[in-house]
């Protein structure tokens, strides 16, 4: 790696000893800026769980699964934020995997000419940068009328399921709840389940798809028992980057999901997650509230960890293959 | 008259148009309304006055805000570029193939998949609370900046990175042949040969920075004055803006909203196109 340091022949003359230290030096420094990005990573679960100690000795484990949160009377629990964060992430999965791999195959088929292809490419580049906030605006304003007419149906053919049935003597959908905020993420997820499986799909040997095709599959047997499963890593992959980004989406999810502070078995009534509760509660907390709030901010850093750290160890591996 | 086979995929090729569709109709939903909203509400007094509150039901703008932003953002770009750079200068010139490059790489991963709202938590724990191993420095636009400099930082390393690997190595070759050292080859040669995509990455890392709203709300807060310190409170920025007045009940603010929304969405959408067209142009 160091050609210029090893080898000057007796011919040329030697390089000045300030001029090697100089270059060692160099490669110390980036090296030690490598290293930063690791160490910042460090910091920041160090950060979150020093000052999460003081709700961390005084509520346990107990934390996650204890249902009130009670700033009068000082007692805490994460049930219905972590409830919230889960299911929400897994509505918006549900949604956005069936329509991604769609849009995926269609970027990765010939179905239309690559310079329409191209166009959808730059409609999802647009759909991942724009901004969460934004999102969250038009979901009030575009999404919750029309989420109440889709949860009106809903539970109105579906409501014995316990999901789509409405607390008694509640007739209507009020707007804000779970399933807008499960829409809105997926709306927001779409892009990198597309992105990621596209890839996925393209990298497929040609040779599986020629062998299928050669043998008379039809187009859709070859993506259905050739190509999907050849490509299912890098879509898993794709997939548990998504959820990731669901589970720690903050703005749209706080402006459309209601901020309920209790956890109820029905998607089309408010609730709340994680990230909503420290949206909303974090600039006018202070002592022990505080200290719950950086527990349930440790509890989301542990939780996108652990799926990130998976998704990435998946998507390598095909990456190498 | 076609067989069951022709059928089933006429039918599947249909919902992977569909899918497609829906990708194109959200988009064309969301600009649409960005644009029509944000748009009638375009005028010099956006960029000079400020935010009005609930009660005043016409005029006023967001100047406090955009500085606020520019400010934030340009924090986060001093500190997050140079440091981006370095370690991307680490990864492509010096440890490329070796254990803790590929360490380090799945680490930068793993930084850009942290949520913001907790990168939030992490810059108040740092420079905003009054306790702790803390710079006490209280809500301010150096809070914010860090926490957007954290978010940055991903981005500009793995665009860093790539850019430099798509240095032709006979240029390095070069360079050392004729005896440069190997910081004059990264300075004076492999570094400005990259520096158009490393532009352009820094660029989108930019854009997507002046739209996070999750680590300002924990780091800057909200006012309604001009800002006149880089380390009190209040700081106002464009996204927060868009966060408060669009909760609230006012029309107005609501219209400025919208307003400021199309300034965040026509950055984003700028950059993307300007580094579309860049990365043509080098092909």
């Amino acid at each position: 790696m160091s050609a210029a340091t090893g080898n000057p022949s007796s011919a040329i003359s030697q390089r000045s000893a300030t001029s090697k230290t100089l270059d060692t030096g160099f490669i110390l420094l980036t090296r030690i800026f490598a290293a930063g990005v690791g160490i910042l990573l460090l910091w920041i679960a160090i950060i979150v769980g020093i000052q999460a100690i003081p709700a961390i000795q005084t509520f346990g484990l107990g934390f996650i699964t204890s249902s009130t949160w009670n700033p009068v009377k000082d007692i805490y629990g994460a049930w219905p934020h972590v409830y919230g964060t889960l299911v929400s992430a897994s509505i918006a999965l549900l949604l956005a995997l069936p329509v991604g791999v769609g849009v995926a195959l269609f970027l990765s088929e010939d179905f239309l000419p690559a310079r329409i292809q191209n166009i959808l490419v730059f409609v999802l580049e647009l759909l991942a940068a724009i901004p969460s906030v934004v999102y969250g605006f038009w979901g009030i304003v575009v999404l919750i009328p029309t989420m109440r007419y889709v949860g009106g149906l809903l539970n109105r053919t579906l409501g014995w399921l316990p999901l789509f049935a409405l607390p008694p003597g509640q007739t209507e959908v009020t707007g804000p709840g779970m399933h807008v905020a499960g829409v809105v993420l997926a709306i927001m997820i779409l892009p990198i389940i597309a992105a990621i499986s596209r890839d996925a799909l393209i990298s497929v040997a040609p040779e599986l798809r020629q062998a299928a095709l050669g043998l008379g599959a039809t187009r859709w047997e070859t993506i259905l028992k050739i190509m999907l499963p050849a490509a299912s890593s890098g879509i898993v992959g794709g997939t548990m980057l998504a959820l990731g980004r669901a589970l720690g989406e903050t703005m749209a999810v706080t402006m459309v999901i209601g901020n309920a502070k209790a956890a109820s078995t029905s998607v089309l009534l408010p609730a709340s997650t994680i990230a909503s509760l420290l949206a909303n509660e974090f600039a006018e907390a202070d002592g022990l509230q505080l200290s719950s709030l950086m527990y349930t901010a440790l509890i989301l850093f542990g939780l996108t960890l652990l799926v990130n750290v998976l998704a990435e160890v998946i998507v390598r591996r095909f990456r190498q293959i | 008259m076609s067989s069951p086979r022709t059928l089933f995929a006429i039918g599947m090729t249909g919902l992977t148009f569909l899918a497609a569709a829906i990708a194109l109709l959200i988009l064309v939903a969301i600009l649409s309304y960005v644009v029509i909203n944000g748009g009638s509400r375009v005028s010099l007094d956006l960029f000079t006055q400020l935010p009005p509150v609930a009660v005043i039901k016409t005029g006023g703008g967001f100047g406090n805000a955009l500085i606020g932003t520019l400010m934030t953002v340009m924090i986060a770009v001093l500190l997050s570029v140079p440091f981006g750079i370095l370690a991307a200068i680490y990864l492509s010139e010096f440890g490329r193939e070796t254990l803790f490059s590929s360490i380090v790489d799945f680490l930068t991963n793993v930084l850009s998949g942290v949520p913001s709202i907790v990168v939030g938590v992490f810059a108040y724990g740092v420079i905003v609370t009054k306790t702790g191993f803390s710079l006490k420095l209280g809500f301010s636009a150096i809070a914010g900046g860090v926490a957007l400099a954290v978010l940055m930082l991903p981005i500009v390393v793995r665009t860093a990175a790539e850019a430099l690997e798509s240095v032709p190595n006979d240029v390095r070759q070069a360079a050392i042949g004729l005896g440069a050292t190997q910081f004059q080859t990264v300075f004076r040669i492999v570094l400005p040969a990259a520096i158009p995509s490393i532009t352009t990455g820094v660029m989108l890392a930019v854009a997507r920075a002046a739209g996070e709203t999750a680590p300002l709300i924990l780091t800057t807060l909200f006012g309604y004055s001009w800002i006149n310190s880089l380390i009190a409170p209040p700081t106002p920025t464009l996204s927060v803006l868009v966060f408060n007045f669009a909760t609230g009940p006012s029309r107005n603010q609501q219209q400025l909203a919208w307003a400021a929304s199309l300034i965040l969405v026509a950055l984003v959408l700028i950059t993307s196109l300007l580094s579309r067209l860049a990365i043509r142009r080098k092909v």
